[in-house]
């Protein structure tokens, strides 16, 4: 009943939207190319299942295997990053100014590098752009420890080891989590972006490009809804996964 | 607790002043300690010297800058002094630490937040890498004496601030050091919470026969749980008068409100004053 109630407006203000947009669209006759209405939209989505797994498979698996490689990437120079000091002070200072680069920019240069059909260009794009997000918030969490932890480690006479594993990696997992939410999002964009600037048909990016380009806005929109979705479904499997990881921390606490 | 301090019996540890030498748990000999380059040169400590006996209840007391915790900081190794030695069970004090002879209480109970309670009083023993089944047992025993058994799986921040700092105190008694250093454990605790904390120290204290160094800026705090007093000045940071505690064991609400508990605090209050006064001229 209570859980009930707490998605009860998000609900409400869900299908009012649609239902306004619907009545608008039709009531103002705005024209398929500018607005098509949600019923159409769904009317296209259905009809084009197919073409939308085929494109949404790709590009998400384009989107994930980046994501690992950036994030799994960031995670190891940050530690590093906490074993030698030296490494830390130098990086940091750019991984910060790259973190604020519009990396998306890069691009059409991945996509000459390796091929725009090849799928490593958008998996590059991806690991570039969540590299930088995983490894500036893990140095955060692995380096803003309560100094009294690490002194009481010291009273311990504990190793080096010991102060990683049970003080700084446990310390840098809420860290760790809001990075892989941004990194979430940002791994789509990068896919998708990346392939408007070529990749193979079967691909979100070229087939919202194609459709779009053809007039069939109806089709171009019903591909925007499965990106949305891939997003949304990437974010709630995280935020699963940090509640169940997490049971001490502020998100379990009703 | 070492083969060395279990050996001292208590009685002949209550009143140090008499054996100066005789097999102190803890000795330190002119130990200064310098902050700072140059001109911006503190002197946390100045030519501090004090012997404790096994089994002795010292508290540190002074005004904020006197170096109280610097100086339980220097014992405990966690910093270093600028000159002098520091002998801990016989062994300089970068050692005794290495053979995990020291539990720390700081004034925040810095329990991590991600551990059960039963799982904050085993990290020291998981650091020692004892096997999980000796943990288990040890960790449950030290959560009954401080009367948290029911509270086990709890995370710490369902627990109160006494609640906390009483986990934190299993914690460091959990693996038995010799000596037990406490700086300012029970310093963000309501004053109602506090006297009880200080009743349960002290039948832990009777307990488990741990020497203890409490830092404090309480005096009634200070009277109730010493067997001696140190009293601290600031700026040089040194000891200004070392004051022996006679009130019977045990402590009880009794001693609060006995004639001898208002002399003594009295005698504290006024060592204090005068460090003070020895400043200004």
């Amino acid at each position: 009943m209570d859980r009930l109630k707490n998605y009860l407006p998000p609900i409400i203000l869900f299908v009012v939207g649609i239902g306004l947009w619907e009545g608008l669209v039709r009531v103002l006759r705005i024209e398929q190319f500018l607005l098509p209405a949600p019923s159409v939209i769904v009317r296209a989505f259905f009809d084009t299942i197919p073409a939308l797994i085929e494109s949404g498979g790709y590009t998400l698996r384009g989107a994930l295997v980046g994501f690992l490689m950036g994030s799994i990437g960031g995670a190891l120079v940050a530690l590093a990053t906490v074993r030698w000091v030296t490494v830390r002070e130098g990086l940091l200072p750019f991984a910060v100014a790259a973190n604020s680069v519009p990396i998306i920019a890069l691009a059409p240069i991945m996509n000459n590098w390796f091929g725009s059909t090849n799928p490593l260009s958008k998996m590059m794009i991806v690991a570039i752009i969540t590299f930088f997000p995983m490894m500036i918030n893990m140095v955060r969490g692995l380096t803003l420890v309560e100094p009294a932890k690490i002194e009481l480690m010291r009273s311990y006479a504990s190793t080096p080891l010991q102060v990683l594993t049970k003080v700084r990696l446990p310390n840098a997992l809420p860290y760790v989590f809001n990075a892989l939410k941004v990194c979430s999002t940002l791994s789509l964009i990068g896919a998708i972006v990346g392939e408007y600037f070529g990749g193979p048909r079967e691909s979100l990016g070229v087939y919202i490009l194609q459709e779009a380009q053809l007039f069939r806005f109806q089709n171009a929109w019903a591909a925007i809804v499965v990106a949305a979705l891939l997003g949304i479904a990437l974010y709630l499997v995280i935020i699963t996964f940090e509640r169940v990881t997490m049971p001490w921390h502020n998100i379990n606490r009703n | 607790m070492s083969a060395q301090s279990q050996s001292q019996s208590q009685s002949q540890s209550r009143y140090p002043h008499s054996q100066p030498q005789a097999a102190a748990v803890v000795s330190i000999k002119t130990v200064n300690k310098v902050f700072g380059e140059r001109q911006n040169q503190t002197i946390a400590l100045q030519d501090v010297s004090l012997d404790i006996q096994p089994g002795e209840f010292i508290s540190l007391i002074g005004p904020s800058g006197c170096g109280k915790s610097t100086l339980l900081r220097v014992v405990g190794d966690l910093i270093q002094p600028s000159t002098g030695t520091i002998m801990v069970n016989g062994k300089p004090a970068h050692q005794a630490r290495l053979d995990r002879d020291y539990g720390m209480v700081f004034q925040s109970p810095v329990l991590f937040e991600w551990r059960s309670v039963q799982a904050n009083v085993e990290l020291p023993l998981e650091v020692l890498k004892i096997n999980k089944a000796e943990r288990e047992k040890r960790a449950s025993d030290m959560l009954a004496l401080v009367e948290l058994s029911k509270f086990t799986n709890h995370y710490p921040w369902q627990l109160s601030g006494g609640m906390q700092q009483r986990v934190a105190i299993a914690r460091a008694l959990a693996f038995k050091p010799a000596i037990l250093l406490m700086d300012e454990p029970f310093g963000a605790l309501d004053e109602i919470t506090r006297e009880r904390m200080n009743d349960e120290l002290l039948n832990i204290w009777a307990r488990t026969k741990t020497t203890i160094i409490f830092v404090t800026h309480s005096i009634p705090e200070a009277v109730f749980l010493s067997t001696r007093i140190v009293v601290m000045s600031p700026r040089p940071g040194r000891i200004t008068k070392l004051i022996d505690i006679d009130l019977p064991q045990p402590r009880n609400i009794e001693t609060r409100e006995s004639k001898r508990f208002f002399e003594l605090a009295t005698e504290v209050r006024e060592a204090l004053r005068s460090g003070e006064s020895e400043r200004k001229h």
